[in-house]
């Protein structure tokens, strides 16, 4: 079953209502992309989801990313949506800087967002304003870091009986 | 007279103290009705049910840090972990999802081999959680005739991989070997001998009246609330809602085949039992169709930098020792990039977002599991029903604790 959209009409219809709120665009392997200020994903969420044309309402996921070396850029959030009737998917991505790390909860507009955004938030640390219970999900609770960051290294560091440094590794 | 006042005393006495005494009751995290690791806590007046608490995380195997570090081909034998009942479809899911980040061209037969055995986990999935269901209602002989089927298809499984249940099956690119014999011998069979041991299995349960009456109208969710809370798979179509992946965005070849996606009404458990019946029935469709039609070729694309090379050729042949060393030494160039992939997994909508930053590993794979989504209504799906019915709903909303915590 083929789309009934487009990218480019839904790019093009994107940025005719937000405009500068839509900062990049791009289509890595067909998947329309598009980074978007983290202030105004509420309402562009919103918008794609009520606008009859595009009919964009089911979340299929969301994912931190950690770039730590890219500044004031550092984490970025990644949202699937998909329109069944359209069949036609798009990811949008806000990136925020390390040290305001907030970003609007989506659980007012999709109940399965819940459990999403405190998964991000028990790896990544990124807070989700409104989220009604944004706890750690799958670690434990007293845990104080932030496990999928990339300053956590997989294995020990430190530990000198597995050297094989040869390897790549 | 006197008797009789009482009698309603005392009747209204102990409905005032039975009547609003709140208890907490631990379903789990070992519990024989939670098939797998996970708590509820639930408050419970009687045997009602007021309200749900979750934990999730005990088997948490922390995956996706695990896949940051692993080279690609390492990452299959994780992907089985998540939901162990179907681990082939996992792994395929995985090898398109890098096949398609490298643009890979994949021969005919690969797709078609794909569809055969990912049919086969769907069916073995399927299988599993419609007898539990059985077993949740008190009726234990479905379970054993269709184990005995299960067990066949892990049979298949070793014939193709010499593993049974985490099965590491196939290769980016294909798979290890082409379809012995033996396999082609066991499928034969299977497709003559289950249908009939299904049809009985189906006859006592189906339109079992004591099984309806405990099924129907147990752990509801109607279609609106289950899009909400972004429900894919069997869930979502016994919801009302005609998803599914094979048919939506076509992986493998599924365009080829003649099938239909059947979805209920009601959202409740019978809804969840009867759509997973019948995807079996259109699973053994699927299969027969790949089967007659099981195009010539090649088992494998021609992908050599990521595909290891056979062992004889190793050793004597230059190109191929190269290549068997960058890929075990996981040296391998791998474009930059960044694809979402999604197959339907026994759950629903399996997804891999892979961000590829030129290394060895990922830098970033995000599993999306059906599971871990939905599992989250299921307080709303049991509120105000009775244990027995949250026993059930858990059970055909085939919660897989694997695939829940990663």
């Amino acid at each position: 079953m083929s789309s009934k959209l487009s990218n480019e009409t839904v790019l093009s219809q994107l940025t005719a209502k937000f405009g500068s709120v839509i900062l990049d665009s791009s289509e890595p392997h067909g998947l329309l992309t598009i980074e978007i200020q983290p202030s105004a994903l509420i309402e562009v969420v919103k918008w794609i989801k009520t606008e009859p044309s595009l009919n964009i309402a089911f979340l299929t996921n969301i994912a931190g990313v950690h770039y730590p070396d890219v500044l004031d850029r550092e984490f970025a959030v990644v949202y699937h949506l998909h329109s069944l009737v359209n069949n036609f998917r798009v990811r949008i991505k806000c990136f925020l800087a390390e040290n305001n790390l907030v970003i609007e909860s989506l659980t007012s507009i999709y109940s399965g967002a819940n459990w999403m955004e405190r998964e991000t938030f028990d790896f990544y640390g990124i807070q989700f304003n409104g989220h009604p219970n944004l706890v750690r999900i799958l670690n434990e609770d007293s845990m104080d870091y932030f496990p999928m960051r990339k300053q956590y290294h997989l294995e020990d560091e430190t530990r000198e009986d597995k050297d094989d440094r040869f390897f790549g590794r | 007279m006197s008797e009789l006042n009482e009698y309603s005393k005392l009747n209204h006495l102990s409905n005032e103290t039975i009547d609003g005494e709140i208890s907490t009751l631990n379903l789990g995290p070992t519990h024989p009705a939670t098939h797998g690791i996970f708590q509820n806590i639930l408050k419970v007046d009687g045997e009602k049910i007021l309200s749900s608490e979750q934990t999730v995380g005990y088997i948490h195997r922390a995956f996706e840090k695990l896949a940051e570090r692993r080279p690609y081909n390492q990452i299959t034998p994780i992907t089985d972990r998540l939901n162990y009942c179907s681990s082939p479809i996992n792994n395929m899911g995985w090898h398109m999802t890098v096949e398609k980040l490298i643009g890979a061209d994949v021969p005919k037969r690969v797709d078609y081999m794909r569809v055969i055995v990912m049919e086969l986990a769907r069916i073995a999935d399927h299988l599993i959680c419609n007898s539990v269901i059985g077993v949740d209602t008190g009726a234990l002989t479905g379970f054993t005739y269709v184990f005995q089927e299960r067990e066949k298809i892990y049979e298949l499984y070793e014939e193709i991989c010499g593993a049974r249940l985490t099965t590491n099956v196939g290769r980016i690119g294909g798979f290890e070997r082409d379809f012995s014999p033996t396999f082609h011998k066991k499928l034969k069979a299977f497709l003559k001998e289950f249908p009939k041991v299904f049809n009985e299995f189906d006859n006592l349960l189906s339109r079992n009246r004591i099984f309806m009456d405990r099924t129907i109208g147990a752990g509801p969710i109607s279609a609106q609330r289950a899009l909400d809370y972004s429900f894919t798979g069997p869930n979502l179509r016994a919801a009302g809602v005609d998803y599914d992946v094979r048919v939506m965005n076509p992986y493998a070849s599924y365009e080829d085949f003649d099938f239909i996606v059947p979805v209920g009404t009601e959202g409740d458990t019978y809804d969840r039992f009867m759509v997973r019946q019948e995807e079996i029935r259109q699973s053994l469709k699927i299969i027969e169709q790949a089967y007659n039609n099981l195009p010539e070729g090649s088992y494998k694309a021609d992908v050599p930098e990521f595909y290891l090379p056979p062992k004889e050729d190793v050793y004597n042949n230059m190109e191929a020792l190269i290549y068997h060393f960058k890929i075990v030494m996981g040296e391998t160039p791998i474009p930059v990039g960044e694809v979402y992939h999604s197959v339907e997994g026994g759950n629903g909508e399996l997804g891999y977002y892979l961000i590829s930053d030129g290394g060895r590993s990922p830098y970033r794979l995000q599993f999306r599991r059906p599971c871990f989504i939905y599992y989250q209504a299921y307080p709303e799906m049991i509120t105000g029903q009775n244990i027995s019915d949250a026993v059930l709903t858990l059970s055909s909303l085939n919660v897989i604790a694997g695939e829940l915590d990663a």
